[in-house]
């Protein structure tokens, strides 16, 4: 056991590093540093490149695009995505809908779909919430009925994130109502532009257009766009969650987030010093240190253990929740860096408002930032479910 | 000892609740957000006038109630259950405060302003460099003749919008953070040499970035005396702090009661959510919060005419309570409602985003539990 990188891992980080440096899009990272709101295209532009190359979906099997790489290059990777503070992929096809076409879907649904998450052809959302299932997934209400060689799809979905984009999504659906609730679910994949769709924009706390609802009225699909078998779609759902939970952790985002909130307080004064110099300040981020540190060797550990042949079980649940409260404890320490500065709001403030913010460039993304950030507790299965995971599958309570 | 209040302070405390039941909806606040001015100047008028309420902290011979501190914080507490966006804490607790302090002709003029809604004073005294440092100042006051001229530039002054006075800190001498040499001024808000850039908050009020340039004013705008005011800003901002701390009771048992009341609706797992243990714990803890607030903030209130040492130390450790417990409650309050909870639409959002401002305004806990172990920690 050892912790040092070999020769070629060495090597190979200095490829990526060299990548990012000599290919990461100028204008994707001005605005960035501008704080503004990133555009499908500005997504696209990144994901393109990354595709091109060969190195969009990592994790993937080689023989549907993946890179075959260890998971000690696929972390070194992440690490230095995150280190070029390169921003994050969509996750919808390449790391949701992805995994599962590979793994339950039909070779036609491989062949048309994967090469078009890779190249990011297809934009992808994740229809599983609804109004009266959040938590209670498996209580849902969308209903798809068989009619000859279609279904018939009327329901409701809720929080369904960057709907507004989706060319495609992935539908759970009740095609059984007489079964166990977990018993009559459906995956279905539904063309966001077939008739009887409706996506309604929701507004989060920050000002932002990320979630909407999706209204479905007798929206016609195609039986072969079913993956999986019938009424066997919780499968395919508990399989993504896992995988969602895993990329939730965001352990080498929040490295880079601790790394800015550093140059932040470097540069925030505070009485005749630099924020960074002030005891309490700095202990805050000391404290993150140590359990990120303790968050990233978890990670790590589960990581060795997938690589010997075990699949992310209930341990994804603790770097879910471990994860996303650090998160949240970054945006904390960001808005309290800025003082006064946190207060100002600049977003959705008459039409056309293009003046630059006041206050230091990276202060008033930081209050809506932390608003919003409120979420990672939330989606992805809440931290008290997490809590529940572990307290039942690792605890057998 | 005695901690009821009298007919007086319960008549006020109804009397305004009345009035913001009819007037401050969560979607008449909204509205009055989304207007060009971003308040509805009426209802402080009508706070002024046809309530009558604004005179209730001051001395019957400026034409008020001859209340105090107490008064403050029975009008804040209710206007926190609304997330009121009126510019009280800044009029009638810092500018009303500091005219009370320094009395004299100012007081006589001013006073029955702010008691008739004419007068709305905006506290200029942060600066983007001072952080919570009330002595940290750049802006200078330069005497000229018989008065003035101010420079400098004011960091995020609520309500500086809506203005008809501006309260400012600046230096008439000694070196950026020292004590001595701290002067405060009253002056008028349309002054030549002033200029401001406007902006919304995110918790929904006006604030501006105020600059002066060669901004002269008469002698008398000088509140206390020329370079000795550190102790008058002390005391104003202090009472803020009380203020807002019960702002901060009204805006947390607001956060505390949907919180409770949506449990009880909710329905996830075939049960209301409430049920869950673990969400019932958090609620319990959520109100020993609330609580806790309340008694921080009464605490506060009465210590706030102490002997200055003896005061500060008290206020800090309110202030430091206040926004640790405002944290606790707002995120919580968040976290238990899911996704609905990080929407515009609903309203418990809104209540988290003032508690969340309410944390550092006036100072951070850290700030005010540094304070405190200064004062008090001796070796
Ligand atoms: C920004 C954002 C993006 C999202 N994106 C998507 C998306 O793209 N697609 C999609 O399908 N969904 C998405 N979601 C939905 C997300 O998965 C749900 O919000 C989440 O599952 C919680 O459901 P809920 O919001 O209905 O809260 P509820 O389930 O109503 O939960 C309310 C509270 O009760 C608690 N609770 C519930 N049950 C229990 C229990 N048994 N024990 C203890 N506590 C419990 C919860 O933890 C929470 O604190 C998104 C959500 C957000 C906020």
């Amino acid at each position: 056991m050892n912790l040092e990188f070999s020769p070629e891992e060495l090597a190979f980080q200095q490829e990526v590093r060299t990548f990012i440096e000599e290919n990461y899009p100028a204008d994707l990272r001005g605005k960035q540093d501008e704080g503004d709101e990133l555009t499908k295209e500005d997504f696209l532009s990144w994901h393109r490149i990354l595709h091109k190359k060969g190195w969009v979906a990592p994790a993937w099997p080689v023989e549907y695009g993946g890179t075959g790489w260890t998971s000690t290059q696929r972390f070194i990777f992440s690490e230095e995505i995150a280190r070029a503070d390169c921003i994050r992929l969509m996750p919808f096809g390449l790391t949701m809908v992805g995994p599962v076409i590979y793994t339950f879907g039909s070779p036609e649904q491989k062949a048309k779909f994967l090469p078009r998450i890779l190249s990011g052809e297809d934009w992808w959302c994740q229809g599983y919430s609804e109004p009266g299932a959040g938590s209670d997934l498996a209580n849902l209400r969308t209903k798809a009925v068989r009619d000859g060689d279609h279904y018939v799809i009327n329901g409701q979905k809720t929080w369904t994130t960057m709907a507004q984009h989706a060319d495609w999504g992935f539908f759970l659906c009740r095609t059984n109502s007489d079964a166990k609730a977990q018993e009559g679910i459906s995956f279905i994949l539904v063309d966001m532009k077939s008739p009887g769709i409706e996506v309604r924009p929701i507004i989060t706390l920050g000002g932002e257009h990320e979630v909407n609802e999706v209204w479905l009225e007798d929206v016609r699909v195609p039986v072969e766009n079913r993956v999986y078998e019938e009424n066997k779609g919780w499968t395919c759902a508990k399989f993504l969650l896992a995988h969602e939970r895993t990329g939730i952790a965001a352990i080498a985002g929040s490295k880079r987030g601790v790394e800015r909130i550093k140059e932040i307080a470097r540069t925030e004064s505070d009485g005749d010093q630099s924020l960074i110099e002030n005891p309490f300040f700095r202990r805050k981020i000391a404290e993150l240190e140590m359990d990120l540190t303790a968050l990233e060797f978890t990670e790590l550990r589960i990581i060795a253990g997938e690589a010997a042949g075990k699949g992310p079980g209930a341990e994804a649940s603790m770097l879910k929740i471990k994860g996303s409260e650090i998160q949240q404890r970054i945006m904390e320490l960001g808005l309290e860096a800025v003082g006064h500065y946190g207060a100002p709001y600049f977003r959705g403030f008459g039409e056309g408002d293009n003046e630059h913010p006041i206050g230091p460039d990276y202060a008033h993304r930081m209050a809506p930032t932390y608003f919003n950030g409120r979420k990672t507790t939330i989606y992805g299965g809440s931290n008290e479910i997490q809590r529940n995971i572990i307290a039942k599958m690792v605890l057998g309570l | 000892m005695d901690f009821t209040y009298t007919e007086t302070q319960d008549m006020l405390r109804d009397t305004l609740a009345r009035f913001l039941a009819d007037t401050y909806s969560f979607d008449q606040r909204q509205k009055m957000i989304a207007s060009e001015a971003g308040r509805d100047p009426g209802i402080w008028k009508a706070l002024a006038t046809e309530l009558g309420i604004l005179s209730a902290p001051f001395a019957e011979g400026h034409g008020g109630m001859d209340g105090s501190h107490l008064e403050n914080a029975i009008m804040m507490e209710e206007l926190g259950k609304v997330i009121a966006i009126e510019p009280y804490i800044q009029t009638v607790v810092i500018g009303g405060g500091a005219l009370k302090a320094v009395g004299g002709a100012v007081a006589d003029a001013v006073i029955p302003q702010i008691i008739g809604g004419e007068a709305i004073i905006a506290f200029a005294y942060a600066e983007p460099q001072g952080r919570y440092d009330l002595a940290n100042l750049r802006t200078t006051a330069k005497k000229d003749g018989a008065g003035y001229v101010l420079n400098g530039h004011k960091a995020v002054v609520y309500a500086a919008p809506w203005a008809t006075h501006l309260l400012v800190t600046a230096r008439t001498g000694g070196s950026q953070r020292e004590a001595a040499g701290v002067s405060l001024f009253l002056v008028d808000a349309n002054a030549p040499g002033i200029t401001r850039r406007d902006y919304p908050t995110v918790d929904g009020f006006r604030a501006s970035e105020v600059y002066f340039e060669n901004c002269a004013v008469p002698a008398d705008a000088l509140l206390g005396g020329e370079g000795a005011a550190l102790p008058l800003v002390e005391l104003i901002v202090d009472q803020a702090c009380v203020a807002l701390g019960a702002e901060a009771a009204g805006v947390t048992a607001k956060l505390h009661e949907g919180t409770l009341d949506y449990s009880k609706q909710r329905q996830q797992f075939g049960q209301p959510i409430g049920r869950f243990q673990v969400l019932q714990h958090r609620m319990a803890d959520m109100f020993i919060e609330v609580e806790q607030i309340k008694s921080m903030t009464l605490m506060g209130t009465l210590k706030l005419d102490l002997p200055a040492d003896e005061r500060k130390a008290a206020i800090s450790l309110a202030k430091a309570k206040v926004s640790r417990s405002a944290k606790f409650v707002g995120q919580n309050a968040v976290q238990t409602h899911g996704g609905i909870g990080i929407t515009q639409e609903y309203m418990i959002g809104h209540y988290f985003k003032r508690a969340t401002i309410m944390e550092n305004q006036f100072g951070s806990a850290d700030h005010h539990l540094s304070r405190f172990e200064a004062l008090t920690l001796k070796a």
